[in-house]
């Protein structure tokens, strides 16, 4: 019961409020060469979307039914290939088509 | 007539929990169907955000601020939302009512914020037919705003349940599931913020 109360909400609100100030400070800074700024985006990114997927949605090894992580599984593979897979065909294809 | 009553047997307390973690498992494969929605216009949207034909890019037409305002309203938006469910499960109809209303406020301030930066594109002349960039940024853009408002509408269905039905066991499973939408949304925004909006004020 705990897992899902009050403490649950504010510790992830106050994870996403930082997970979402520093790439926000960064930008508005410009403090680090585009190029690198870019990871600190994607690395804030990924892991704050964690931080809403375990203390909003209350996923979890333990209590989560077994049949919506594997959902969740299957749905990631697929975001990978789809998006992975276009990236890839289209880079290529951008490559190739460059004169 | 006489038959439809009949054939409708009250259903036992156990059956019911598990009916709602039937459709609690049915509404997590929607969201994984529309998290595939959104992820390939994410992907449209990476492929397309250089093709400007010499209209503005992301630089001049995005507001760092109005994207943190937009983003501080969903978060807290969704952590009141958190709040609305542990009232609902503490049973504690008013407190549910108002922190729904909070809710629904704080989204309804980021459609506003959201419609004043599109129709402040569109008059600019960088609306979705300016370029295939303009495309893909109000497809995905304009995809979870158009989310978020049925979210909000969806609000209002479950304040008025709430108030006419009360919290009992359908309308709190209800309000779960609406929740899980809710909170959905506002992880495809930490996409929209940091594919979008970030990256293009670099």
């Amino acid at each position: 019961m705990e897992r899902h109360g009050l403490r649950s909400y504010l510790v992830g609100f106050a994870l996403a409020v930082v997970l979402t100030a520093i790439p926000f400070y960064l930008v508005a800074t410009h403090a680090l060469p585009p190029s690198r700024l870019m990871y600190v985006i994607a690395v804030a990114a990924v892991l704050q979307i964690l931080v809403h997927l375990r203390f909003f949605l209350h996923l979890d090894f333990i209590s989560t039914p077994r049949e919506n992580l594997l959902a969740i599984a299957f749905t990631a593979i697929l975001l990978f290939l789809m998006v992975g897979g276009s990236f890839w065909i289209m880079i290529d294809l951008h490559t190739r088509m460059a004169i | 007539m006489n038959a439809n009553v009949t054939a409708m047997p009250g259903r036992p307390e156990t059956a019911e929990s598990d009916v709602h973690e039937q459709r609690a498992l049915g509404f997590w494969l929607y969201l994984m169907g529309d998290a595939v929605i959104f992820a390939l216009l994410f992907m449209t949207y990476g492929i397309m955000v250089g093709n400007t034909v010499g209209g503005p890019a992301g630089k001049t037409l995005f507001s760092l601020n109005n994207a943190a305002l937009e983003t501080a309203l969903l978060l807290v938006s969704s952590m009141t939302f958190g709040f609305a469910s542990l009232a609902s499960r503490a049973g504690n109809r008013s407190a549910v009512l108002s922190w729904l209303l909070i809710t629904f406020v704080l989204g309804a301030g980021f459609i506003f914020l959201e419609v004043r930066e599109f129709l402040g594109m569109i008059g600019a002349g960088a609306g979705p037919d300016r370029s295939g960039f303009l495309s893909a940024f109000f497809t995905l853009v304009g995809t979870h705003g158009t989310h978020v408002s049925v979210g909000l509408v969806w609000i209002l269905i479950m304040s008025g349940q709430v108030v006419f039905k009360g919290l009992s066991v359908p309308v709190v499973s209800r309000l779960f599931r609406l929740g899980l939408f809710w909170h959905f949304l506002d992880i495809a925004w930490v996409g929209i913020f940091s594919v979008v909006y970030l990256p293009g004020l670099l």
